[in-house]
This record gives C-alpha cells, sequence and structure tokens, in this order.
C-alpha cells in the first residue's frame, strides 16, 4: 500500500522538479510525504490580485485512490481567500475533492483547478453557512459531507 | 489487455447470483419446514389469496428468488433491445428499474442512453457500425513490453494493463484497489472509469476477475440492494441480520396511498414490520405518519415537563419545587420552612383568620393562575389517559407472553400425561397468538384516539374498542386460569371459543378503521403531514 503512495509521490515530486510548475503555483514545503505545502496566486486580473493564499495537502495511506485533504492554510501567516466555496478555517467545498475525485488527478491539477476556482470568482464573499460551519467543522475536511449545488463559480 | 479481454468485454454471461453455499442451503430447507405453519398464521394476505380489506397483498422472498426477479427484468430488456443481458442489467440501473421509462427513452435515441448510462456503444446497432473499430483503435498499446501506470506511478509488464472501451489504461492492481474501495469502504456498486469525468462503467465481468470473493460477494448484495431501493414495491425485512425481502406487487407506499392504508406485511421469518415506514410491529389501525408523531411524542421528554407544570408549584421565597400530594392549602416549605397558600400563593399570614379557606380565591389574579394550571393539566391528562392505555396494553401483550412460556411445558407434560394429541394441546399457543395481536391494534386504537376529533365516528370507533377490550382481558384471564388435567377439555373449549370471538372484534375493527379512511371519514384534531 505505502509503496504506491510513496512512489506516486516521488514521480509528482520529479515531475515538478523537472518540468517546472504552472504560474503562479510553488512548493513551499514537500520534504516528506504526509503533507505538502504549495502557494496558489491567481494572476491576472482578478479579484485576487497580488494575493497569495497556501494550500495544504494531506494524504491517505491509499492515496490516489482516495483523494487528499486539501485545505487553505489558515494562520498567523497565511489567510484563506475569500470565496463563496472556501470556508474562514480553509476548508473547500470542491466536488473533485469528494465524490468526484479521480486517481488520475494529482496535486498540480488540484491546485490548477483551485486556482481557476479562485480566478473565475465574481464577488469576494465568504459561504452563506460560514459561522455556523466553522464553529462546528471536523478537522479534517473529508469528514464533512458537502452538498455540491453551485457550479458557477 | 488483450484482444481477447476485449472481447469479453460485457459478453460475459455470469450475471448468476447463485452463488450458493451448503450451509445456506441447509437453513432455507429447514426455514421451508417451519415457514409452512408460520405461513398460515403470519400471512393471511400472501399472493393468490385474495387480500382482506385492510390488508395489502404482498409475498415474502428468499434471497434467491429476488435475484430470479432482477433476472427476469433484466432479460425481458435484454431481449427487447438485443443487447447483453450486463447492458440491460446497467441500463435499468441507471434508469432506477423504471423499464418503461428506459424502454421509451432507448426507442428514442440508443447512443444518448448508452452513453448516460456509462456503457460503450453496441456493435449490434445499426447506428453504431464503426463501434468495432472505435474499441479497437482506442486499445491500448500492448504492443511495448513494458508499461508506467500513471496512478501508482509503477513500470509494469503489458499484460497487467487494462483499460475500458474508453481506452483509459491502468494497471491492474490500482484498479483492484479502486474497484474495492468504492464498494467496500463507500458502498458503491457503479463503479465508473478511474479517469476524471470518464463515465465508462466497469463490468460485472471485471468484478468477477479482479476482486476477491469476500468484496465480490458484497458487490452482489449492493447490487441487489440498489433494486430494492430502486423499487416502491420491494423493502429489506428490517430486522437485524433478516435476509428476506417483501413485495407488493400491487401496493406502491406514496404518501397518498399511506394516509388511507397500513401496509402491515410478514416476512418469511415471521418478523412483522410496516411496508410504509418500517416500524418493526403492526401498527394498524394507525397510519404510519400519524405513528410517527404518537411515537415522537411519547418519547420526547416535554411531557414530563409539562407534568411537572401543571402538578407542582414553587415556593414563593426559596423557589424551590413543591408537590402538593394532598391536604390542605396551609402549605409549610420543608426547605425554607416558608408558610404560604397553596391557592393564591401569598403568604399564609395574610390570610388572618380565614384559616383553611383563602378567601382570596375569586380575586382576578387567582382566577387567572388557576384556570391557566386547569387547562395545562386537563391537556395532560388526556393525554396520559390515552397513553396509559396504550403502555398497558404494549406491556400486558408481554405479560401475556411470558405467561404463555411458564404454561407451554406444563401443557406438553399434559400431553404426555393424558390421551391429548399435539395438536390439541396448541390452544394456549393459538390464543396467545392472537391476543397478541388484538393489544397490539388496542395499543394503537388509543394511540388514534388521541388524534381523532370528538364525532359519531369515533363514538361508534370508540364502541368497537370497547368491544375488543372485553373480549380480550377476558381471553387474558382466562389463560391465567390453572390448567389442570380434570377440566382441560373444557378450558379448551372455552378459550377457543373466546379465540374466534376475540379475533371476530378484531377483525371488525380494522375493518371498520380501513374503510372509513378510504372513505375519509376520519378527522384529526392536529394536521397531519404527508408521510
Amino acid at each position: 500500500m505505502a509503496t504506491i503512495l510513496t512512489k506516486r509521490l516521488n514521480k509528482e515530486l520529479r515531475e515538478m522538479q523537472t518540468h517546472g510548475l504552472p504560474t503562479g503555483i510553488t512548493i513551499v514545503r514537500a520534504d516528506d510525504l504526509s503533507e505538502w505545502l504549495l502557494s496558489v496566486e491567481v494572476l491576472g486580473n482578478t479579484l485576487y490580485e497580488g494575493e497569495k493564499f497556501c494550500l495544504r495537502f494531506e494524504f491517505p495511506h491509499n492515496y490516489p485512490i482516495d483523494s487528499p485533504a486539501v485545505t487553505f492554510v489558515a494562520d498567523d501567516k497565511w489567510t484563506a481567500p475569500v470565496h463563496p466555496h472556501v470556508y474562514s478555517n480553509g476548508h473547500i467545498c470542491a466536488s473533485i475533492l469528494g465524490p468526484e475525485w479521480s486517481p488520475v488527478l494529482s496535486v498540480v491539477s488540484v491546485c490548477l483547478t483551485l486556482q481557476s476556482m479562485l480566478a473565475s470568482c465574481t464577488s469576494k464573499q465568504r459561504p452563506p453557512d460560514n459561522d455556523k460551519y466553522v464553529s462546528h467543522a471536523p478537522r479534517n475536511p473529508k469528514n464533512t459531507r458537502f452538498h455540491y449545488d453551485d457550479d458557477t463559480v | 489487455m488483450s484482444d481477447d479481454a476485449i472481447s469479453d468485454y460485457y459478453s460475459d454471461e455470469e450475471m448468476e447470483y447463485n452463488y450458493s453455499d451448503p450451509e445456506q442451503d441447509g437453513d432455507d430447507a429447514d426455514l421451508e419446514n417451519e415457514e409452512e405453519e408460520d405461513y398460515a398464521q403470519f400471512t393471511p394476505a400472501v399472493l393468490g389469496k385474495r387480500p382482506l380489506p385492510w390488508e395489502v397483498e404482498y409475498e415474502s422472498l428468499e434471497p434467491d428468488k429476488l435475484r430470479e426477479i432482477v433476472n427476469k427484468d433484466v432479460e425481458h430488456v435484454a431481449g427487447i433491445f438485443g443487447v447483453e443481458p450486463e447492458i440491460a442489467r446497467a441500463l435499468l440501473r441507471h434508469y432506477k428499474w423504471n423499464k418503461e421509462r428506459l424502454i421509451e427513452q432507448y426507442m428514442d435515441g440508443p447512443e444518448r442512453v448508452l452513453a448516460a448510462a456509462g456503457l460503450p456503444a453496441q456493435s449490434g446497432l445499426p447506428s453504431f457500425s464503426n463501434s468495432r473499430s472505435l474499441a479497437a483503435t482506442k486499445k491500448p498499446a500492448t504492443k511495448s513490453k513494458s508499461f508506467s501506470c500513471p496512478i501508482c506511478a509503477s513500470t509494469q509488464p503489458g499484460e497487467s494493463a487494462m483499460a475500458l472501451p474508453c481506452g483509459h489504461t491502468f494497471c491492474s492492481e490500482c484498479w483492484e484497489m479502486y474497484i474495492t474501495s468504492k464498494i467496500k469502504d463507500e458502498g458503491e456498486c457503479d463503479v465508473r472509469c478511474m479517469e476524471e469525468g470518464c463515465a465508462i462503467r466497469i463490468p460485472t465481468a471485471w468484478m468477477k476477475k479482479l476482486l476477491d470473493s469476500h468484496t465480490y460477494a458484497r458487490y452482489q448484495e449492493l447490487l441487489l440492494a440498489a433494486y430494492v431501493a430502486d423499487n416502491r414495491n420491494f423493502e429489506f425485512c428490517p430486522f437485524p441480520s433478516c435476509d428476506l425481502t417483501v413485495m407488493t406487487p400491487n401496493f406502491s407506499p406514496t404518501p397518498s396511498a399511506l394516509s388511507t392504508t397500513v401496509p402491515t406485511v410478514h416476512c418469511g421469518h415471521g418478523h412483522t414490520f410496516c411496508f410504509g415506514c418500517g416500524e418493526q410491529q403492526d401498527h394498524r389501525p394507525l397510519i404510519c405518519a400519524v405513528v410517527k408523531m404518537w411515537l415522537r411524542k411519547c418519547a420526547d421528554d416535554s411531557e414530563t415537563a409539562n407534568w411537572i407544570k401543571s402538578n407542582t408549584k414553587e415556593c414563593p421565597k426559596c423557589v424551590s419545587t413543591i408537590e402538593k400530594n394532598g391536604g390542605c392549602n396551609h402549605m409549610t416549605c420543608k426547605k425554607c420552612k416558608h408558610e404560604f397558600c397553596w391557592v393564591c400563593m401569598g403568604p399564609w399570614t395574610e390570610h388572618g383568620t380565614a384559616w383553611y379557606n383563602c378567601n382570596r380565591y375569586d380575586e382576578k389574579a387567582g382566577v387567572d393562575a388557576r384556570d391557566a394550571q386547569s387547562r395545562s393539566r386537563a391537556s395532560l391528562e388526556r393525554y396520559l389517559h390515552y397513553y396509559n392505555r396504550y403502555a398497558n396494553h404494549e406491556q400486558s401483550a408481554r405479560l401475556d407472553r411470558e405467561l404463555y412460556a411458564k404454561t407451554e411445558k406444563k401443557m406438553e407434560e399434559m400431553q404426555i400425561a393424558s390421551e391429548l394429541t399435539w395438536i390439541e394441546v396448541q390452544f394456549a399457543k393459538r390464543a396467545v397468538d392472537e391476543l397478541v395481536r388484538c393489544r397490539t391494534t388496542l395499543k394503537w386504537t388509543y394511540a388514534m384516539a388521541f388524534y381523532l376529533e370528538k364525532n359519531n365516528e369515533t363514538i361508534m370507533f370508540e364502541d368497537n374498542q370497547r368491544d375488543l377490550e372485553r373480549a380480550v382481558e377476558e381471553l387474558s384471564e382466562l389463560l391465567e386460569s390453572p390448567i389442570e388435567p380434570m377440566t382441560i377439555t373444557e378450558l379448551r373449549s372455552k378459550m377457543t371459543n373466546l379465540t374466534v370471538y376475540v379475533q371476530k372484534r378484531n377483525e371488525i375493527m380494522l375493518n371498520d378503521t380501513a374503510q372509513k379512511y378510504q372513505d375519509g371519514a376520519w378527522i384529526w384534531n392536529v394536521s397531519v403531514p404527508d408521510f
């Protein structure tokens, strides 16, 4: 089991190093195989111009069969973007991190999806149930059953 | 993936769910014997017999029989469309087993329907004459000796590469892990290609090839569960570890049907449950929606609070809760020794010479307080009236059973000692069974009466209830009488007669209530939501 996780993450890391990362995405920390941090900037003329966010990837033992737990880091150094699908604790409501996860997706492809999610945002807002969710949220967002209702942003 | 594998795709005929282990077969045989007897008692409305007006027709199905029914549906559709059963099954699953809708839409445009259900185009269809070549071009490259799986990032021999007709190629280990995780962790039987956004379904043949026997068995269970969940006319028996299914061919538990019918059914193992709400008992004559209200009300401790409110007052000085359990109005708080009047709550000293007769009783504040309290008490008393009778029948049914368990041994001994046959000493068992059934009816009539508006119908209802109750209590008493060899013949005829009478009264009760549901004659004193 663990060998798949190791092989796959090593391969992803190797590819990032040899082929480089897409614009706006940089590795903050990827020195062990349980947790990676990557920063995401939304370039061009968007609501998040000039802002930089940090994504935390936590890998389950059977990654990539099972999806990674992905959150925006929200601490003294980083803040989570203000977005209708991002809670202030950094939890993200995105179907590819839940039921639509596919093992062919990778750390980079998740970063790209979230980058474009931010880029296409039209109004900087927290989710309507933010306060209620954040006060009761489990530590791991994968334990939340999100209801995916909005495909527009 | 070899050419063979491609042609195997979906053409695998092993649809059979008949994995049978000898142990299970043995059990089945035993059950059948038992069933013969229990059936007569438990399932008066089994298929083939005309159901009584207050019953629904149903049939209890063994897992094998259910599989047979599913396969029949599958083969029917496969025959119409001229496709493999596997394809027909996937289509039916996609259409939630709504055969009519599937057939209609398939006739309109098979390509669209197949694609939506995650199936490759069928070579037999004229509109897809090129599908064979399509599949061929999408075949994974097997020429090379080795292949690198994009998921586990390992280089493997070419043989381990597997692709569905969509062409997305991964190694067999990853497929296996993925499918196993979907089935075991997520309980999902519709597993699709691992590629992002690819909707192609994984065929049963793959499941069989890749999965260990335990996971494969789980997969088969999930398929059946999906069928039962999608079909309104099927329900699993809700009793723990019971593997039977009940089918009601002529009854669908729609909200409107459930507002006039209580679909009590019994599985072949004798478990009684409601086909509408899954309640594990016969809750006739009360409909599901009201049963739910009643059970919630009984479970809710708001009634406890209500009781405290109407039976107690607080000491005006130290606010301890005090229950007045008799005696005069001159109260002395046990805790703070404050003396006050129970009626006006004022200090006792102000009563002056009006000892034991509160002269402030008629003052407006006093009257208001008294009215509020008595209103609350009246509604509580009404609830308690019905609840106590409801709970009493529930308890009595249990006690009747316990009593019988004690008697049973004695009966057996008597059978040995006397000339009576086994059949002849069964009268007490029949009496207890009937008694328990009738007590269950009675129990629910009390819950029903609580919610019924008072009118002529309810007067008749209460008459029927009273007659049934009287007969039930009489039979219950008879059951307690000592069984002696000298009197057993007399007791038997008495008990048998009374059992028949009680059964009649129960039928009258159920028939009358069922009839009035049909006529819309029952008026509830609360608004009853759809179930």
